[in-house]
């Protein structure tokens, strides 16, 4: 439903460029108001990817080159019509998508650009080697239809404006969808995502096969409007800098980015050729790239996104924002609240056991011989000075890292090995020390994301959403854009993203850090109240002060090693510990 | 194997390493511009082609044809464009390319990196199509007489086996060398290397130790940009060139680049090397026309076997 209604608009700009199209008679302005059409396609494909993965891709052409060269091939050896050949071409694509994707995706930030270049350049030789330097769609002037190929131009200016219909459709369910906020996740933090519950190489193998898909489908509609396929326009690097350029230009990871790119850049470049192309060559070229490079800098993100920024910052500074305060019930029982709460969890059993945990990186053993038992309902601290090993042992506990020995048992099932998601859909949720917001996204989706793990629909991961954002208090702003929060609320919604999954063991790391007093004791009361509700909790910290009256047990690392490990008081006085944490010679004032 | 099949396996691996040799010094250019800005810098082919372009022209007009001759000429040209296209390099970075990097851009999402790419991506289009306008379409390239002579090395074995070398490709390739030896010594041995160093491997602390890392990373674009023309001259003394060329270049530029490991700058002459290699060496086992795919699956299999590439190091942050 909402997916429908999002589509209102460029339905009716499709509908007001359809009656463009009807009225342009001349044939090279129809054949312009078309390709307008197939490079915002081609953008929206290249979007699915790169837009809302992050993982720019400089090799689109080769999907949009297979696309056009099965048209090509089917027609002219098969006979085949293109109604049947551009599906053909779209699988084609979604498999070059899925076997480039397999091995590429091992491949991060700029590796991953750079290798994506290498696919359709060598497939440009191959498709040459093999004869195919120039293959033209034989005329089939008896059957236009059933062959796509159109006495009247505005035809194909129709079928295009569908097809690119039906990639805006695709491109919002899937902005709508898990689909689109994994992706989004992914963008914005892969190890976060990993951690929230995201199977990362799979949806990422889904988008780039979707997202080859519809390149395949673009390429294949291409070849039909052009009726001639050469290995250099198929398969060339400006096929793909064009892809990247409309969707660069509009704004990425939007659906307007791409249709604005290809209105603006498309036109200009195709007029400035046919004006001054014959006098000038290469005149088109120098405008075009000078139009990108002032656009670029001054809107670094496209021409979208900054309208956009400027509309929201011109719009909400006008309505007024609702009052936060409506946390009574959570500031009051900050202190006592642990001397209320009963301590179940001598009487729980274990929920995660960790038994003789080692890691070194190279000479340095990060971790060694870590033993220790979470019980059920429990508050654990981790404390220790810089250095100690205590946001490794996270990155152990929730499958960041492999262990070079040792076992953690969560729930009596050994997790050694298992990736971050698996761990995550078992019952581990984490935030991180240095926080990963989504910053466009509000609040309440933001939560979402950390939903999906538990959530079989996209209703129950909104409620879960829903729920999870008023547990950490945070009703009050759940609209407001993440970019707009303070620290602390930040903290929070980190929390409510991990508590959406709902966890048995959440892993807090530093949760604290970089709060003020009163904002520390507003968090320790969300901590506490959720330990209440009855999640487990491990909780790292620097300082001990704000630990001491927070946790049920402490364990102190140092060095990689388990200092201590015992009862808050037990602890505070453990005089290895004072040591540790502030030399010699405080031990003795500690004894005194 | 006959002595025609060693001959011609000695050849092409002659061949691949003068080739190698040219396309190391390219690879250093881009390599340094990455290494030091992490900037992917699409228009570095095209910085290629002007080099070329102004070798021509110091070579046909500067009275450098008339001072020097026909065989030094051409290579007193090339080394004089080398700080031309730094002046070049150098404010391309001041007017453009410093408002998509830097602290400007922190607080984007991927911090600009889209913004950069597609910069450079404009720049290439203006400066290739510019070219076409200013320079025409006509093929150019700068004569020597050496390029149609060749030193004979051999006969090994008896008489049988003996290796031609062209003299311009070798001499392009010594020139090369000593090109990358001066630069490896200005980086390691004077205080603005030591400054551009300081600024690539942490921005912040070369801030703090009064690093102007602004004005490190001019030098670094203007430098890279200028080694990349040398190395275009020396091609352009070989090949005939044209406004577009940049676009076959900045590919194996990046070839070069990666399987050095990025931001490694000995990594990426040995890249550029093999690149050489590679494509001089698959000519004894296939057709002419898969010569540039095989670059390419080359360079796919040493990504992904080895991605941080021969000199890069594995770096994983959580």
């Amino acid at each position: 439903m909402q997916t429908l209604r999002s589509l209102a608009l460029p339905l009716l700009v499709a509908a007001v460029y359809a009656c463009i199209a009807l009225v342009v008679t001349n044939s090279y302005y129809q054949l312009m108001l078309t390709l307008v059409l197939v490079w915002a396609s081609f953008g929206l494909g290249w979007n699915i990817l790169s837009g809302y993965t992050g993982l720019v891709s400089f090799g689109h052409a080769a999907f949009f080159g297979l696309g056009a060269y099965t048209t090509a091939l089917g027609q002219l050896y098969f006979d085949l019509t293109p109604w049947l050949l551009i599906p053909a071409a779209a699988g084609v694509g979604g498999v070059a998508g899925l076997l480039v994707g397999l091995p590429t995706f091992r491949l991060r930030g700029h590796y991953f650009a750079l290798a994506m270049l290498a696919y359709p350049l060598a497939l440009l030789y191959v498709f040459e080697w093999l004869g195919y330097q120039e293959l033209t769609l034989p005329i089939k002037r008896e059957a236009p239809f059933t062959y796509m190929q159109f006495t009247d131009p505005r035809f194909y200016t129709l079928v295009a404006l569908v097809m690119l219909l039906a990639i805006v459709a695709i491109t919002r369910a899937v902005e709508r969808s898990r689909f689109g906020m994994a992706l989004l996740a992914i963008k914005q933090n892969e190890a976060a995502a990993e951690a929230a519950g995201i199977d990362t190489l799979n949806w990422k193998l889904r988008s780039i096969a979707l997202s080859g898909a519809i390149t395949g489908a673009v390429g294949a509609f291409y070849a039909v409007v052009l009726l001639v396929v050469t290995p250099s326009s198929v398969f060339g690097m400006l096929v793909s800098a064009q892809a990247l350029t409309v969707s660069m230009f509009g704004g990425v990871g939007t659906v307007w980015g791409s249709l604005i790119g290809a209105a603006v850049l498309i036109p200009v470049s195709e007029i400035l050729h046919a004006q001054l192309g014959a006098r000038i060559p290469g005149i088109q070229g120098v405008v075009f790239g000078i139009a990108i490079v002032a656009v670029i800098i001054a809107a670094p993100e496209g021409v979208y996104w900054k309208v956009r920024d400027r509309l929201r910052r011109a719009g909400p500074a006008a309505a007024p924002t609702p009052a936060a305060p409506a946390r009574v019930d959570l500031a009051a029982p900050s202190t006592p609240a642990r001397a209320q709460r009963p301590d179940a969890w001598r009487t729980g059993k274990v929920l995660l056991s960790v038994k003789d945990l080692s890691i070194s990186f190279g000479g340095l053993k990060a971790v060694q011989d870590v033993t220790f038992d979470i019980y059920e309902g429990m508050i654990l601290g981790i404390i220790g000075p810089n250095g100690a090993g205590k946001t490794t042992l996270f990155n152990l506990l929730n499958g960041f890292l492999c262990p070079d020995a040792g076992e953690v048992l969560f729930d009596g099932r050994n997790m050694v090995g298992s990736k971050p998601h698996v761990l995550c859909q078992a019952g581990v949720g984490r935030t991180f020390q240095i926080m990963r917001p989504f910053p466009r996204m509000s609040v309440r989706d933001n939560v979402r994301v950390g939903a999906y793990v538990r959530a079989q629909s996209e209703e129950e991961a909104r409620r879960l959403a829903d729920d999870a954002v008023d547990r950490v208090g945070l009703s009050a702003v759940a609209d407001k854009v993440a970019a707009e929060l303070t620290t602390k609320e930040l903290r929070l919604m980190e929390l409510g993203r991990a508590l959406a999954g709902k966890p048995r063991l959440l892993l807090l790391d530093e949760t604290l850090a970089g709060l003020g007093h009163g904002e520390a004791d507003e968090v320790v009361a969300v901590v506490q109240r959720l330990a209440r509700e009855g999640v487990t909790i491990a909780i790292i910290e620097h300082t001990m002060q704000s630990m001491v009256r927070l946790v049920d047990r402490f364990l102190v690392l140092n060095h990689g090693a388990v200092l201590a490990d015992g009862e808050p008081e037990a602890v505070t006085r453990n005089p290895q510990v004072i040591e540790a944490y502030l030399g010699k010679k405080w031990v003795a004032h500690a004894d005194a | 194997m006959t002595s025609q099949v060693v001959e011609n396996i000695l050849q092409a691996l002659a061949a691949g390493i003068l080739a190698g040799a040219t396309y190391g010094l390219m690879c250093v250019g881009l390599g340094l511009i990455f290494g030091v800005m992490r900037v992917i810098n699409f228009a570095q082919g095209d910085f290629m082609m002007l080099g070329m372009y102004a070798a021509y022209y110091l070579f046909a007009s500067a009275g450098i044809q008339a001072g020097f001759g026909n065989v030094v000429g051409p290579y007193v040209a090339i080394l004089l464009s080398g700080p031309l296209l730094f002046l070049f390099g150098y404010w391309i970075h001041k007017l453009l390319i410093s408002r998509v990097t830097g602290q400007r851009m922190a607080g984007l999402e991927g911090e600009g990196h889209s913004a950069q790419l597609i910069l450079t991506l404009g720049v290439a289009l203006v400066l290739q199509n510019g070219g076409l306008i200013v320079f025409g379409s006509v093929l150019a390239s700068i004569r020597t007489p050496l390029s149609s002579s060749a030193w004979e090395v051999g006969p090994f074995w008896g008489d049988d086996i003996s290796i031609f070398v062209n003299r311009s490709r070798g001499i392009a390739a010594v020139v090369s060398i000593v090109a990358m030896v001066a630069l490896a010594a200005l980086i390691t041995r004077t205080r603005m290397g030591k400054a551009l160093r300081a600024a690539a491997d942490n921005p912040v602390a070369a801030t703090y130790m009064g690093i102007d890392i602004d004005k490190s990373y001019r030098v670094a674009f203007g430098l890279g940009t200028a080694v990349t023309a040398i190395a275009g001259g020396l091609l352009a003394t070989n090949y005939p060139f044209h406004p577009y060329i940049g676009l076959d270049y900045v590919i194996v530029m990046y070839a070069g680049v990666v399987l050095g490991g990025l931001g490694s700058i000995t990594g990426a002459f040995w890249g550029g090397m093999t690149i050489g290699l590679v494509q001089q060496m698959s000519t004894l086992v296939l057709p002419t026309q898969l010569q540039n795919a095989a670059i390419f699956v080359v360079f796919l299999l040493i990504i992904f076997l080895r991605p941080q590439g021969f000199f890069g190091r594995a770096v994983e942050r959580t």
